[in-house]
């Protein structure tokens, strides 16, 4: 919503106030200003001037020499190339050197020999158009009428009142009432403490015995939707163009001037902030307005030049007459109906319609409308009433037609008054302050809110003051936020701090971080044909996601079951930008699907991916540095073959008592590609719920070891198919208790292995934690080691 | 005897001066036990007597320099030794270090661990909500009924009528109050949806921090105090906050807050586009209708709830131009927090 200082002048003085100190106030006030302007600001030595004498140019054939009164001791003389200039015109002169918009200097010169003391402008060159100068040629002299003819002299900036500042505002939803001049003025004089005035528009009655019921009958068939219409007729209508201070005024705040009916309802919307429509009477079937429900598929075409006729719904309410919709109640009128310049009696309607209705109509049908962003506000039903008789004071005013007397008003949705305790000491209480309960009172008043004792009076048009804390906000927005002392609660201790689960997670990225790990931020929302990229089957499980049924688009519309598509998205931005290698992790959510009626399981999952930065060794390093972290044991490793994102040799999961914790490995060439990715990627994607509901928080000391340990190597040569781990896993089981550690240390391939064997070798420490092992007890569990092996895996020492 | 011993140092004197002389062989040669010294001092005995004590004294003394020389000499030696080998493994310590493998934080996970750690010291706790969430505590029991018009300024993302993506972390506050008695001190960062479309400004997935205080006898001017302790926390002692009206349906009154220019301290610069306020944060003391609709009585206590979103303090700290920075990944991004 803007405001300009020339149309506030009608209800307050202010505009003597600095521009920026008065929108740093409004500001502090609540009336956010976003930004101002000052109009005509770059127009600069340009006067109303009369041509006195015009001579051809000597050596031109389409320059005309003119001798121009400029308000100065002598005429100037200005050469100009436009032919519509006549002697004794009234046009405006910009005097050399002189300014106009868009930065152009005029300068003093000379054109074909002879000196020009300055120009004489065209619409364009004050930037102006065709509709604020209504007659205008675009391409000649702006000719002024007579009545500019005893301002010759006189700054075209205040001739034409083109000199203003625009304020435009955001203003915030609970205040529509501020979609107004007369609102804005109202919080302009108390914000400055000023006084304001908002006359009632007066129409005298003209005793003709014509009334308005003689034109049309209204009918409010839906009351919810409508609790308030008021109509009047005007009929001998004279369309014509407004005058120039109501076009200047319109075009200061961004509407543009069209004829005077149009624009009075333009000029009573902004002014009063009521949307206000004009039918040609002579359009409406029946002499019957009719509000209703539009029955379904009933067409309609909006006055938009490129409207097509639309089906209705019965959920939208239109104004109609005997037979037709005329208008779409609150969002635009009809085609069918529209102002010509043959229209002869006109019936305005100022109308209060439901908010909801109107929006929703608003989005089905596309259309948004100063209207309709008005009503969707909520507007308030007394100002309909004003506003209608302002737009027949101004047609009275602008003799646009003659207003016949009587007036409709149907009100089935009166409000009740609304009153609100005034409790000045729990104000203060609640924002922290000692205010004085009359100076609180002085600035109720002041904003129109009555205090009688204990009740304040809500005006109509505050439908959003319902409770003490709305009054506070209105005590304190005039005294100022900034007032308001900073303390810190006085709260009882409670327990603060992070919770274990968000301590765990904040170690876990320190972890993380620290072996080299970059966090990425990645979004939850993936496109459904990420998992056709990750290879999973037609009927897995986790294709089964949240589906957003209103998406920006099909790559972010539903929410992810997986973080493997959005780590290899990342991984692939990587590699595409050059980055040699990258090694990357998000603890990231993934929602899985419960019901349609109830929310997804929302589980963390730890995701890390790689290229270039290491084998699987490192990654599975990573993995069980994780859970050596959290404390969690007795977890295997077990080869998989199918997971279809994963290369079937290259991965594996961490399994614990049947359930999987983790599942690893080289990413499948396939699925790689389909990320645009080269080379051996690698991933890991953890479960860090169930992790974290494992973990083993209690750490006991064990007592250092006090004798040495014994060390024996052993190589075995076996099947290529024969997994190492469970080579360590039997010689662990069948050692007992005096073996420390059993560990891989090297598998050899060659020629003297033979083809599809390999040569194990497995380093095992024994120790016992009251003595010196002998050679005799090393012995006697390599023996059972031995025989474990050759009975379980078939694996006997390799041949020296 | 005299002249044999002179003679003797004299010439171990020389020996010893040349710098390829052996230490060892040179005190074998002079003071071992077959040595010329030695030799001279065991033909002593045929000394008169009365000469003895001078030619013994003086043997002494020759011993004395001999053995000194060896020793001095030895140290002189190792020492250059030592300095020597401390040459030969000297470095060109300006090579290029070889950096350990070290990854990092998201710089969004940073702002957010500052934004927590300040509100821990002060005895908040962080309280973790759902992201996809019922319409009913990301509206509804915000003061936000169906068809609402506030409800337009946030375009949502809608899984079904009643189930969608949140729009802001508040729906955490709701569920606190339903479960907790206050005081309640909380606050909940974390992921939420808006559904503007990706450019430099904006995202449809972007981080916030809330924050909810309730008690008996909260006051805007706690609110103040608290906000006003964050934002010396978060951006430096010296900032200052500004309080502007705003409107939000979950509280009344409803404050926009800038902070003082944490680049120019307030005169005016690029980053505040010469205003000296960056507006971060939005606020407002809780709407009595939703302490009502969670079981609090309005008429016993108060609260106080603000919001700051991640990204924009972030961008503002680092001068990011570009939203999409954030989400792409770039290790030579990521890299530079």
């Amino acid at each position: 919503m803007k405001l300009s200082y020339r149309w506030c002048e009608d209800f307050t003085h202010v505009s003597d106030i600095d521009p920026k100190r008065f929108a740093d106030r409004m500001t502090d006030t609540g009336s956010k200003v976003e930004c101002f302007e000052r109009l005509a600001e770059d127009i600069e030595n340009v006067v109303v001037a009369r041509i006195t004498k015009i001579e051809k140019h000597p050596d031109s054939d389409h320059l005309l020499v003119c001798l121009v009164d400029v308000g100065e001791e002598s005429p100037r003389q200005i050469i100009t190339g436009a032919q519509n200039v006549f002697e004794g015109a009234v046009v405006p002169a910009a005097k050399a050197p002189a300014s106009l918009p868009g930065g152009v200097k005029i300068k003093s010169g000379k054109l074909r020999g002879l000196p020009s003391d300055g120009m004489l402008c065209s619409i364009g060159e004050l930037g102006l158009t065709s509709h604020d100068m209504p007659g205008a040629d675009n391409n000649g002299i702006l000719i002024l009428g007579d009545e500019f003819a005893d301002k010759v002299g006189d700054d075209i900036r205040e001739a034409l009142l083109l000199s203003d500042v625009v304020f435009d505002y955001e203003i915030t939803p609970n205040r529509p009432d501020c979609l107004s001049v007369i609102g804005l003025a109202k919080e302009a004089a108390v914000s400055f403490d000023r006084p304001y005035h908002i006359p009632t528009p007066e129409v005298p009655p003209v005793g003709d015995g014509d009334s308005v019921e003689n034109y049309v009958k209204v009918d409010i068939e839906a009351p919810d939707l409508c609790p308030r219409y008021c109509a009047k007729a005007v009929k001998n209508v004279r369309i014509a163009p407004s005058p120039l201070w109501m076009r200047m005024r319109l075009r200061a705040l961004g509407v543009r001037p069209i004829n005077n009916i149009v624009d009075i309802t333009n000029y009573v919307m902004l002014e009063y902030g009521q949307p206000m429509h004009a039918f040609d009477y002579g359009c409406l079937d029946g002499a019957h307005i009719r509000v209703r429900r539009a029955a379904d598929g009933e067409l309609y075409r909006s006055l938009d030049i490129n409207a097509e006729d639309t089906p209705l719904t019965s959920s939208m309410l239109v104004i109609a007459d005997e037979h037709k919709p005329v208008a779409l109640a609150g969002v635009m009128g009809g085609a069918n109906s529209e102002i010509r310049d043959d229209t002869h009696t006109v019936i305005f309607e100022s109308a209060n319609f439901d908010g909801v209705s109107v929006r929703r109509t608003s989005r089905a049908m596309g259309i948004r409308t100063e209207s309709s962003g008005r009503f969707e506000k909520g507007m308030d039903p007394e100002n309909a009433m004003p506003a209608l008789l302002r737009a027949c004071e101004l047609v009275r005013l602008l003799d646009a037609g003659d207003v016949v007397d009587g007036v409709i008003d149907e009100y089935p949705g009166k409000r009740p008054v609304r009153t609100v305790k005034f409790e000045p000491d729990r104000i203060n209480a609640f924002l922290g302050v000692s205010l004085d309960r009359d100076y609180m009172k002085n600035i109720l008043e002041k904003l129109s809110f009555r205090v009688d004792g204990d009740t304040i009076t809500v005006p109509s048009w505050r439908g959003d003051v319902e409770c003490m804390s709305d009054i506070a906000e209105e005590v304190i927005r005039m005294h100022g936020y900034n007032e308001v002392e900073t303390t810190l609660p006085l709260m009882r201790i409670a327990e603060g701090g992070r919770t274990e689960r968000q301590r765990f997670d904040e170690e876990l990225h320190s972890l993380l971080c620290g072996m080299g790990l970059w966090e990425a931020t990645m979004f939850s929302f993936i496109g459904p044909r990420s998992y056709d990229m990750i290879r999973l089957p037609k009927d897995d499980p986790r294709r089964t996601s949240v589906v957003i049924s209103n998406p920006l688009g099909l790559d972010t519309s539903v929410m992810r079951t997986t973080a493997l598509p959005s780590m290899l998205e990342v991984l692939s931005h990587n590699q595409n930008h050059k980055n040699a290698s990258a090694a990357m992790y998000e603890l990231a959510t993934v929602y899985i699907p419960t019901s349609p009626d109830t929310l997804p399981d929302e589980r963390r999952v730890l995701v890390i991916g790689s290229y270039s930065s290491g084998d699987f060794f490192d990654l599975k390093g990573i993995v069980e540095r994780v859970f050596m972290f959290a404390g969690v044991s007795g977890y295997k490793t077990v080869t998989v073959t199918d997971e279809p994102s994963y290369h079937p040799g290259r991965c594996a999961r961490i399994v614990r008592e049947g359930e999987v914790l983790a599942t690893l490995g080289a990413v499948h060439p396939e699925a790689a590609a389909n990320f645009g990715l080269s080379g051996d990627i690698y991933a890991a994607e953890i479960d860090i719920d169930r992790v974290f509901g494992l973990r083993e928080t209690h750490v006991e000391f064990r007592h250092l070891p006090k004798y040495p340990s014994i060390t024996r190597d052993f190589s075995f040569s076996c099947s290529e198919e024969l997994e190492a781990g469970s080579i360590e896993e039997v010689c662990i089981k069948a050692g007992g208790k005096l073996v420390e550690d059993a560990v891989v240390v090297d598998v050899y391939r060659g020629i003297q292995v033979g083809a599809g064997r390999k040569s194990v070798s497995i380093r095992v420490t024994l120790r016992a934690a009251d003595r010196t092992l002998t050679t005799e007890d090393a012995d006697k569990v390599t023996e059972k080691m031995l025989r474990a092996l050759s009975d379980e895996l078939g694996i006997a020492l390799r041949d020296r | 005897m005299k002249e044999k011993l002179l003679s003797i140092k004299k010439e171990a004197e020389a020996a010893l001066r040349s710098a390829s002389s052996d230490l060892e062989e040179l005190r074998v040669r002079y003071l071992g036990k077959k040595g010329e010294l030695t030799a001279v001092t065991r033909g002593m005995g045929a000394l008169p007597p009365e000469e003895r004590p001078a030619i013994g004294a003086l043997a002494n003394e020759v011993r004395a320099f001999i053995e000194g020389e060896i020793a001095r000499l030895k140290a002189e030696r190792e020492a250059e030794a030592k300095a020597e080998k401390l040459r030969a493994e000297r470095l060109d310590v300006t090579m290029p270090a070889r950096l350990p493998a070290v990854g990092g934080r998201h710089p969004l996970s940073q702002t957010q661990r500052d934004m927590e750690d300040i509100f821990l010291g002060m005895g908040f706790t962080i309280v973790d909500g759902p992201e996809v969430e019922l319409d009913y505590y990301n509206f509804q029991a915000l003061n936000m009924p169906e068809g609402h018009p506030a409800r337009d300024t946030q375009d949502t993302f809608y899984i079904t009528d009643k189930i969608l993506l949140r729009s802001q972390t508040s729906g955490v506050q709701i569920r606190t109050m339903e479960k907790t008695k206050p005081p309640i001190r909380i606050i909940s960062p974390g992921r939420v949806y808006r559904s503007d479309e990706v450019d430099a400004t904006h995202s449809p997935l972007f981080h916030q921090v809330e924050g909810l205080v309730v008690d008996r006898g909260i006051t805007m001017g706690d609110l103040r105090g608290t906000l006003l302790a964050f934002a010396k926390g978060l951006f430096g002692e010296n900032t200052r906050i500004r309080f502007r009206p705003h409107h939000f349906p979950y509280t009344e009154p409803s404050a926009e807050v800038d902070v003082s220019c944490f680049v120019c301290g307030g005169e005016g610069c690029r980053l505040c586009k010469n205003e000296g306020w960056i507006e971060v944060l939005g606020c407002g003391m809780v709407h009595p209708n939703v302490l009502r609709g969670c079981g609090i009585d309005p008429d016993v206590y108060s609260g106080f709830a603000f919001g700051i979103g991640i990204e924009r303090v972030t961008m503002l700290k680092y001068h990011i131009d570009d939203m999409r920075l954030l989400y792409e990944n770039d290790l030579r991004f990521l890299g530079q927090f």
